[in-house]
């Protein structure tokens, strides 16, 4: 152990030594928080429905098959019945009649294959990106998006959402600035522009202009239970995947007695 | 008639058995040295008694080999080696092939498990001067198996036709091209195409899954022959062929089998344990083991704004970015990068401290060895983010990047670290080498 720790000092100094000199800067806009629950199995239904009914027109999810849906605890009859849109087999996989051509043509960039969207882009941007839509006549689309400027694909949940509109509110203090975000209940990010004098804190936010079907707060629900389900789809696997871990450790926990006490009991005549 | 003849071994077989296996096993052994190569190898090979923690690794390196061959055979049974179909058979393995998830966690899990066991285990080497005389084979055999990891771990990382799989061999590939006078041919060589494409791929997968294993497991057995002609360092770095008893064993050494293969395989559980841990809590290391980019299919037409190799790579990846380009050529950065690479083969004659363990070595050599292992875990830090991650500074530096400017003196203190070697070594104060091996 001696020379572990005569190791491991220099080590250590080296590395605070390494690190000392610079100052971490702030981390950009954070996206917030989608607090995605793979047991949440009322959630993961009611994201399968939103998915089915708005997403999957233009995206497909091709490597997700519909009775995959019977994880969640729906019969073949319940997927056939309220959820088989695109296709006529409940063994058939997500696809959609919206060619890539099309799609091109149409959006400009043809809309991404879904069934692991939530592994490349994390369940935290989705559930932001998808409520930070606002109007925006500039757009080709009509729609602009406070996460992803510029972004090709329009609101498709916005008879949900309702409509809103960018906001942004100059500050010329930081603190005035983080004030103001606290208190802002959409997704808002803070941008630092100027410089001395002229540097101005510009808080942009989105601002409801016509409501939706639903309340702000039952859209973030139901936004929730989208990402959730995506998170999901990503890995439909992932909740079986932690349990034969958890029977595999328990099986290593005793391999790990069993070889200890056969290498200790090999080794306790050497001396 | 083969149980009537005299028993050549000593072989113990209990139980009815007994005539019957003994004379199997001589009739094996009139055509095959099986009993020799076993006694040679595991029986009556003395291993130094005082192996620490740090001597597991060996042992491990070989079984993480061994699972990502298995692992590897099974996965190429479902995967398809075509631009159109690879990322697709890749989701389908992870979500209809039964128990195809596992298979795939377990090889992209364990090339990373790999690549940490074979980086501690070359700190042992480092540690006890484990590549000194007359060890020096071992080392440069152990050297060319890593080069010959990074290649197989680039070329499998192609396989999943993600965008980080793309984009990374693009930029490794461009490396290449970066050659003076023949590079861009030799670029198009490599791929078989003006792009990384179909081409590509398939060359990839073929260098991936037979050409490097076998180069591979050929370097490992030359390893381990190497290694059973000197025999084994010990944290002491003395050598336990100086004292041996009367039948001509070693005092301090003991039979391989069955100490160390009962301790090893107390250490492959730990290992386990650790692996199964990732495998099936966190098999993407938030980011690390596999990457996020990767689970988007790969785009000839879309750069991703920011292109970060695997963890395994980043320290010589930060190297590589750190040496400003000259006359508009990337070439200087790509020979650095080779260079750190390729100094490691020089390490046996760059030593020549009188003792070869960090035990009674003096402090220089314990303080150089500490900072390049802070360097390294810098590097190998600074080459996941992007350059500007931690600012600019003011004007008085020019407004260079900060983390630029860390990697520049951190390739320069890796290098240091060997160049040096040959200076420091012999000027540090050491201290006794013992006779006999201590605890």
């Amino acid at each position: 152990m001696k020379i572990t720790t005569r190791f491991f000092v220099p080590v250590l100094a080296a590395l605070a030594f390494a690190y000392a000199p610079f100052a971490l800067p702030a981390p950009s806009a954070k996206p917030d928080k989608a607090h995605v629950d793979m047991r949440d199995a009322a959630s993961l239904q009611s994201g399968a429905k939103v998915f089915v009914n708005y997403c999957l027109n233009c995206h497909a999810a091709s490597m997700m098959r519909y009775n995959r849906l019977g994880d969640l605890g729906l019969t073949e009859d319940q997927i056939r019945e309220n959820l088989l849109f695109t296709a006529d087999k409940v063994g058939e996989m997500m696809n959609v009649g919206m060619t890539r051509k099309d799609g091109k043509d149409w959006f400009g960039v043809a809309p991404p294959d879904l069934s692991v969207i939530a592994r490349s882009r994390g369940a935290d941007w989705l559930y932001t990106y998808l409520r930070a839509f606002y109007r925006d006549t500039a757009s080709p689309t009509g729609w602009n998006n406070l996460l992803y400027e510029r972004v090709a694909m329009p609101h498709a949940l916005w008879n949900l959402s309702g409509e809103a509109t960018l906001e942004v509110r100059e500050f010329k203090t930081e603190e005035a600035a983080i004030a103001a975000k606290l208190q802002t209940r959409s997704f808002s990010m803070l941008e630092r522009v100027g410089e001395g004098e002229a540097r101005r804190y510009l808080l942009k936010s989105t601002r409801m202009t016509t409501p939706g079907a639903q309340s702000p707060a039952q859209y973030d629900g139901t936004v929730r239970d989208l990402v959730n389900y995506l998170v999901w789809m990503g890995e439909p696997g992932q909740l079986y995947r932690k349990q034969v871990g958890i029977v595999v450790l328990f099986v290593l926990l005793i391999l790990l007695g069993l070889s200890w006490a056969l290498y200790k009991n090999f080794w306790k005549d050497l001396h | 008639m083969a149980a009537t003849q005299k028993e050549p071994v000593n072989v113990t077989c209990a139980g009815p058995l007994n005539g019957v296996a003994s004379g199997l096993l001589t009739w094996i052994d009139r055509r095959f040295p099986l009993i020799e190569t076993w006694r040679k190898h595991l029986a009556e090979y003395y291993a130094p008694k005082n192996f620490n923690f740090w001597y597991y690794f060996g042992s491990l390196a070989m079984f993480a080999l061994v699972l990502q061959i298995v692992t590897g055979i099974f996965l190429t049974m479902h995967y398809k080696p075509d631009a159109n179909l690879a990322f697709a058979s890749v989701e389908y393995i992870m979500r209809e092939v039964p128990f195809g998830w596992l298979i795939r966690y377990m090889h992209s899990t364990g090339a990373s498990m790999f690549f940490i066991v074979i980086y501690l285990h070359m700190f042992r080497g480092l540690l006890y001067g484990s590549y000194r005389e007359p060890r020096e084979l071992i080392w440069i055999f152990g050297v060319l198996i890593y080069l010959c990891l990074m290649g197989e771990a680039f070329f499998g990382y192609l396989l999943p036709w993600g965008q980080m799989s793309y984009w990374g061999a693009q930029v490794i590939v461009n490396l290449f091209a970066t050659i003076p006078l023949i590079g861009p041919d030799l670029a198009l060589w490599i791929r078989g195409d003006y792009v990384v494409s179909d081409a590509t791929l398939n060359r990839f997968f073929a260098f991936h899954v037979i050409a490097l294993p076998l180069v591979l497991l050929g370097l490992v057995v030359a390893h381990l022959l190497a290694l059973h002609e000197v025999g084994s360092n010990n944290p002491d770095g003395i050598e336990i062929n100086n004292h041996k008893d009367a039948e001509g064993k070693p005092l301090d050494g003991i039979p391989f089998h069955p100490y160390y293969v009962v301790k090893d395989t107390f250490g492959v559980v730990v290992f386990l344990i650790v692996f199964a841990i990732i495998l099936f809590f966190m098999p993407e290391m938030g980011g690390y083991f596999l990457e996020y980019n990767n689970f988007i299919p790969a785009d000839p037409l879309k750069t991703p704004e920011h292109i970060a190799p695997v963890w395994y790579f980043t320290p010589y990846y930060s190297i590589l970015r750190a040496v400003p380009p000259l006359f508009n050529s990337q070439f200087p950065g790509v020979a650095a990068m080779g260079a750190a690479t390729m100094i490691l083969f020089l390490l046996p004659w760059l030593d020549r401290s009188p003792v070869k363990s960090v035990r009674y070595k003096g402090p220089i050599f314990r303080w150089a060895l500490g900072l390049f292992v802070a360097v390294f875990l810098l590097l190998g830090y600074l080459g996941t983010v992007s350059t500007n991650e931690w600012g600019q500074f003011g004007a008085w530096l020019g407004g260079a990047e900060r983390a630029t400017v860390a990697a520049r003196i951190g390739t320069l203190l890796y290098f240091l670290f060997f160049i040096l070697m040959p200076w420091y070594s012999v000027i540090d104060k050491t201290k006794p080498e013992p006779q006999r091996v201590t605890g």
